[in-house]
């Protein structure tokens, strides 16, 4: 079938999504800042922001290598 | 209550339907009458095609969803029709005269703000099971973020006949379904007329094209397909529903590096055979997108491709189902 490769692309990026949301509930979600007075809420953010920056930069990064696996014949051609 | 809903739906998909069948013939004569045409690169014989064909695909959406506001009138069926239209201004002032680098992407996402005024979201991101997160200022952002990348995701795509019409008219049934089986059955009828338009605009637009939709249509079909996904809470699902059109942008952007628009490109990632097939580019500056990659078996006519495209959004809109599946499902 003509692209079967790029199906099994999709197929590793929605397992990707699934598994990355796993991380983000896991990890995010557990996170509660206090002490900090009225800005709680505004820390709680920047930190829950920078770490889901960081998760969407892995996710980025590993579908770039998995990219360069699957697609390697077709890129180096 | 379902009955009502259910002759709602068969109302606004005709309207949406029959509206853009029956205007966009004129808006071609129109346009094509103003020497509002462009050339279709990918014909063996010089063919101008007209566009954009943004103005018609707008009329559907708002005729239909201003149909269905009128029965159910809601918020979110406001931030639907404000941020669609918003973002139908963005790209019909980009067909008319090419904006400047950031200005599209600033503009879209000031588009979203509807969204965000009308209070027509739900700040929690719900993922397949693992449950949800509430992030109340980061999803404002995210809000911000989701119109202009859906939106230039769309457009990304629209590179052959008939594909960013047919690849949207196949990725909003498949949000459609998502939404009834994750129970929101109101935003399910309100995403109706985007498949409905998405169709209808497919007929002319299809192999060989009688109108391309240019940014103006692209970015609104693009810019309602995000919102839905927001006022929807299906964020993750929608995204899913559009991987292919995903990874087109992320192999593009992977291989140039930065943020450009489609026509700063130097080198062409597809080029033609003799008898006018499309094939891959051989040339290493070209970048990678979807195509290219799809071209790499061999040459294919512009029609396959297509094909094959729909294929791969057939497989991810099948996906984005088992996914709506999986929401119910906790580990």
């Amino acid at each position: 079938m003509k692209g079967t490769q790029i199906f099994f692309y999709i197929f590793v990026m929605w397992l990707l999504i699934i598994a990355g949301g796993g991380l983000v509930v896991s990890i995010i979600a557990h996170i509660s800042i206090q002490g900090f007075g009225k800005l709680d809420n505004l820390i709680d953010s920047i930190i829950k922001a920078g770490i889901a920056l960081v998760l969407v930069v892995i996710w980025i990064l590993i579908m770039s290598k998995i990219k360069n696996w699957i697609f390697h014949k077709q890129i180096s051609h | 209550m379902m009955l009502d809903r259910t002759i709602i739906g068969i109302l606004i998909s005709a309207v949406a339907f029959v509206t853009v069948y029956a205007i966009t013939p004129s808006l071609i004569k129109i346009l094509t009458k103003r020497k509002m045409v462009v050339k279709d690169y990918n014909k063996e014989v010089a063919t101008m095609v007209a566009r954009p064909g943004g103005p018609s695909i707008l009329v559907g959406i708002l005729a239909s969803e201003l149909t269905l506001y009128a029965f159910f009138p809601s918020n979110e069926i406001l931030a639907i029709v404000i941020t669609t239209t918003l973002a139908f201004l963005v790209g019909f002032a980009d067909d008319r005269k090419v904006l400047g680098g950031w200005f599209k992407p600033l503009a879209l996402a000031a588009s979203a703000l509807p969204i965000i005024l009308l209070g027509a979201y739900n700040p929690h991101l719900a993922f397949p099971l693992f449950g949800s997160v509430k992030i109340p200022e980061l999803y404002l952002g995210l809000i911000i973020f989701i119109i202009p990348v859906m939106g230039n995701t769309i457009n990304s795509i629209d590179v052959l006949n008939g594909v960013a019409s047919g690849f949207m008219t196949i990725a909003s049934f498949a949000l459609t379904i998502c939404l009834v089986i994750v129970h929101h059955y109101d935003i399910a009828l309100a995403s109706l007329p985007l498949g409905f338009v998405s169709l209808a605009f497919y007929k002319y637009h299809k192999v060989p094209s009688k109108i391309f939709p240019g940014d103006s249509g692209a970015l609104t079909l693009g810019a309602m397909y995000g919102t839905l996904s927001v006022v929807g809470h299906v964020e993750i699902i929608a995204a899913i529903a559009l991987l292919p059109a995903v990874i087109n942008s992320f192999l593009f952007l992977s291989s140039v590096k930065r943020i450009i628009e489609h026509r700063q490109i130097k080198a062409n990632p597809v080029v033609h055979t003799e008898d006018f097939k499309l094939m891959a580019s051989t040339d290493k500056s070209a970048p990678v997108t979807l195509v290219r990659l799809i071209l790499a078996n061999g040459p294919l006519t512009e029609k396959q491709v297509g094909f094959v495209i729909f294929r791969l959004a057939l497989f991810s809109a099948a996906l984005a189902i088992i996914t709506s599946f999986m929401m119910e499902i906790r580990i």
